[in-house]
C-alpha cells in the first residue's frame, strides 16, 4: 500500500517536472507539504551501498505482499459477514457467486503464506549479514515487532472463516493462556467475550484483524523504514559505509537508490508476482498448505477435527509448545522461541557483522539453528507421536541452545580481518 | 508578562509550572485510566450472553447404562453418561496409573470430590473439554479399544491424553490434569441442572 502511494506519488512528481507547465505548482505544493523532497529523499536520493545483492529485494517484496492483503482484504470485507451463523456462508458466497470473488480470497489466502515466505527470507538475510548489530538493534526490534504482529494478524485472519480448522485452532491457542496462573482463567473468559470461543470471539478478532493490527502494522512498517534511513543500510560484506564520504557527505561506497536499486528491483518483483500468481491460479491450496482440508467444513463445537494443525507459518512455535510435556513451560517456550530473538544484538559478541568475514563456528550455529527452525516447521504439521516427538525434542533443544552458546561462539571464533571499504565490484 | 521572550527565565515562575506539570499529569491518567474502564470491560461477556450462559435442564430418564449425552452448556460441551456397575468396577483397576486419583485438585466442586467424581455414583457429568489445549476427547467405552490395558476411559485425539471413566488424567500424559465436572444438581430422579 505505502509502496504503491509511494510510486504513484512519484509518478507524479516526475510528471510535473517533465512538463514545465506543472514545476511551478510541484514546488508550490512542496513548499507547503513536503512530500515531493520527501520522496526524492527516500525513494531517490537514499544512499545505498553499491555491493546490495539479491536479499536486500525481500524488503520491498515485504511491502508489495503487504499492499496485496490490504487491497485484497478491502475487497473481501465488502461480502463477510462475521457471525458465527454467517462467517461460513459468507465466504463460499464470495468464492461462489461473487464476481471474481474466489480470485480475491485466493490472492488474500495466497498472501499471507507468500508474506511470511518473504519475511522469513528477510530475517534470514538480517541473520547472515549480520543487520541487528549495532546501530540497526532497533530497526532490529522493530522488524521482530512486525513478525509478532503478522502473526497476531494471520492467527485473527485464520478464524475468520469459521471453519474446522478456525475453530479449533484458535481455541487451541486461547487456551494456552489459561495456563497464566490466578488469572488464566478469567482472562481467557475476557478475551473471549464469552464461556468459550463463539460468535462473540469470532466478532472481535474480526475487528483486530481488520483494524487493530493491520493498523498497528502500518504503523510499524513506518517506524521501521524511518529507522532503517535514519542508519543506513547494512551491506553483504557488513562494511561501513559511513567511514569514509566525501566532501559532500556522499558515502563513496553508495549509489543512489534510484535508479540503481528501483530499476533493478522491478524486474525482481515482477517475477515475484508471476510466481505468486501461478499459484493463486492453479495451486491455491498448496496442496494442503495453504488452506486446509478441514478448513471447508463448517466449525462444529462439538467434534475435534482427528489432527489438528496450525498453518505452516506458525507451526515451528507449535512443535515447540508441544515438545514440551507441561503445558504452561511449553506456551513459555513457545513466547521465548521469538522473543529471545530481540536479544540477538547483545548475544552476538563478534566485532564482525557479516558471516562473509566469520569463523566457521558461527556458521555452523546459524545453519544449526536455521535447520533446527526447518525441522520444527515440519513436525509441527505432523502428530506428536513416537520418533516425531523424539525429533522435536531435539530440534526443540538445538533451537534453544543456539541462543545459550552463540555468545560463546561468536566470543571464540577466529574471524576475518574485514575490509576498511566494499572490495572491488 | 512584559517580557518578549516568554522562554525568559527571570520571568517564570517555576513552582507554578511544576505544580501545573504534575497536576495535568495526574489528571492526565485518571482520565487515561477512566477511559480504560469502559474499553477493558467492553470486552467481557455481555447481557446476552451471560443469559445464555444461565443453567440448563436436562431429562436423564431414559439413559441406559453406557450411554454418552452431549449438550451444550456456555457453548461447551457437556457429557452425561450414565455408567455401570462394572464401568465403576473399572475405577479401583486405574487408581495406581492416575496422576491424582483422589482428586485433590479444584477440578470438581466439593460434592464430586469422591472416587466416582459425581452426585449419584451412576451418573458422571463432566465439561468435555481436554484440559491440555481444549480439544473435545472421545468417550471409549470398551475395554481394551484404545490399548491393551484399557479399561474404558476418554481418549483425546489432538495430542494423546488418556483419562479413565471419572475423566481422571492418566501419569505422563500431555493435559496436566482431570477434567472438569461442572456444577450440577438433581432437581428430580429424572431431571438433572447444569451450571449451578
Ligand atoms: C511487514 C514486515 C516487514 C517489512 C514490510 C519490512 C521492510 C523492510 C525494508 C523495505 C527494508 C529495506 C530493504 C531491505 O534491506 O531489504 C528492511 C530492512 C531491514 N529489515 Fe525489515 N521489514 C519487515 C519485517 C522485518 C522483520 C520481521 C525483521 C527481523 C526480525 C526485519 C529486519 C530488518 C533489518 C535488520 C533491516 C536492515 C537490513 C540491512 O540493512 O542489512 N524486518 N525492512
Ligand atoms: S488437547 Fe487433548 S491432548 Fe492436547
Amino acid at each position: 500500500m505505502l509502496m504503491l502511494i509511494l510510486s504513484v506519488a512519484f509518478v507524479l512528481f516526475v510528471l510535473l517536472n517533465v512538463l514545465p507547465l506543472f514545476k511551478g505548482l510541484g514546488r508550490w505544493i512542496d513548499a507547503r507539504l513536503p512530500v515531493f523532497s520527501f520522496l526524492v529523499e527516500h525513494l531517490s536520493h537514499y544512499p545505498a551501498p553499491k555491493n546490495l545483492n539479491l536479499w536486500y529485494v525481500f524488503g520491498a517484496l515485504a511491502i508489495v505482499a503487504c499492499a496485496i492483503q490490504f487491497v485484497s482484504g478491502i475487497w473481501l470485507v465488502m461480502y463477510y459477514t462475521p457471525t458465527a451463523e454467517k462467517a461460513f456462508s459468507s465466504v463460499q458466497l464470495i468464492m461462489r457467486d461473487v464476481p471474481y470473488g474466489w480470485l480475491v480470497r485466493y490472492v488474500h489466502s495466497t498472501g499471507v503464506s507468500c508474506w511470511f515466505i518473504v519475511i522469513y527470507f528477510h530475517i534470514f538475510r538480517g541473520l547472515m549479514y549480520g543487520s541487528y548489530k549495532a546501530p540497526r538493534e532497533l530497526l532490529w526490534i522493530s522488524g521482530v515487532t512486525l513478525l509478532f504482529l503478522m502473526m497476531a494478524e494471520a492467527y485473527t485472519g485464520y478464524v475468520l472463516p469459521w471453519g474446522q480448522m478456525s475453530f479449533w485452532a484458535s481455541k487451541v491457542i486461547i487456551s494456552l493462556l489459561s495456563s497464566i496462573p490466578v488469572v488464566g482463567n478469567d482472562l481467557v473468559v475476557w478475551l473471549q467475550g464469552d464461556y468459550e470461543v463463539s460468535g462473540v470471539t469470532l466478532h472481535r478478532f474480526f475487528a483486530f484483524h481488520v483494524v487493530g493490527f493491520s493498523f498497528l502494522i502500518l504503523l510499524m512498517i513506518l517506524l521501521h523504514i524511518i529507522m532503517l534511513h535514519t542508519v543506513g543500510s547494512n551491506n553483504p560484506d557488513g562494511v561501513d559505509i559511513m567511514k569514509h564520504k566525501d566532501r559532500k557527505g556522499w558515502p563513496l561506497d553508495a549509489v543512489p537508490y534510484y535508479p540503481y536499486f528501483v530499476l533493478k528491483y522491478i524486474p525482481i518483483i515482477l517475477v515475484y508476482l508471476f510466481v505468486f500468481f501461478a499459484i493463486v491460479f492453479y495451486a491455491p491450496t498448496f496442496y494442503g498448505l495453504f488452506l486446509e482440508a478441514e478448513n471447508f467444513e463448517p466449525a462444529n463445537p462439538l467434534v475435534t477435527p482427528a489432527h489438528i494443525k496450525p498453518a505452516w507459518y506458525l507451526s515451528p512455535y507449535y512443535a515447540i509448545l508441544r515438545s514440551i510435556p507441561d503445558k504452561s513451560l511449553g506456551a513459555l517456550a513457545m513466547l521465548l522461541s521469538i522473543v529471545l530473538w530481540m536479544f540477538l544484538p547483545w548475544l552476538d559478541l563478534s566485532p564482525v557483522r557479516s558471516m562473509r568475514y566469520r569463523g566457521w563456528m558461527s556458521r555452523c550455529a546459524l545453519a544449526t539453528v536455521v535447520s533446527a527452525f526447518i525441522l520444527l516447521g515440519y513436525l509441527g504439521l505432523q502428530t506428536a507421536t513416537g520418533w516425531y516427538l523424539l525429533l522435536s525434542r531435539v530440534a526443540t533443544f538445538l533451537y534453544f541452545s543456539f541462543f545459550v552458546l552463540f555468545p560463546l561462539i561468536t566470543y571464540y571464533d577466529r574471524d576475518l580481518q574485514v575490509p576498511e571499504r566494499i572490495p572491488g565490484v | 508578562m512584559s517580557s518578549s521572550d516568554p522562554n525568559d527565565i527571570e520571568e517564570v515562575d517555576q513552582v507554578k509550572r511544576a505544580f501545573l506539570q504534575k497536576t495535568s499529569v495526574f489528571l492526565g491518567a485518571v482520565g487515561a485510566a477512566g477511559i480504560a474502564v469502559p474499553l477493558v470491560s467492553y470486552l467481557s461477556p455481555n447481557k446476552s450472553t451471560q443469559e445464555a450462559g444461565k443453567p440448563i435442564k436436562v431429562d436423564i430418564s431414559s439413559m441406559q447404562f453406557g450411554e454418552q449425552k452431549t449438550v451444550l452448556w456456555r457453548s461447551k460441551p457437556v457429557w452425561i453418561i450414565r455408567r455401570s456397575e462394572a464401568m465403576l468396577a473399572s475405577l479401583n483397576m486405574t487408581t495406581g496409573w492416575l496422576k491424582d486419583p483422589d482428586s485433590s485438585v479444584g477440578q470438581q466442586p466439593d460434592y464430586a470430590q469422591n472416587q466416582t467424581r459425581s452426585v449419584r455414583p451412576d451418573i458422571l457429568v463432566l465439561l468435555g473439554i481436554c484440559t491440555h489445549l481444549g480439544c473435545s476427547p472421545t468417550y471409549r467405552p470398551e475395554p481394551k479399544s484404545v490399548d491393551d490395558s484399557w479399561e474404558g476411559g476418554f481418549y483425546c485425539s489432538c495430542h494423546g491424553s488418556k483419562f479413565d471413566l471419572a475423566g481422571r488424567v492418566f501419569k505422563n500424559m500431555p493435559a496436566p490434569i482431570n477434567l472438569e465436572v461442572p456444577p450440577y444438581h438433581f432437581q428430580d430422579g429424572n431431571t438433572l441442572v447444569i451450571g449451578e
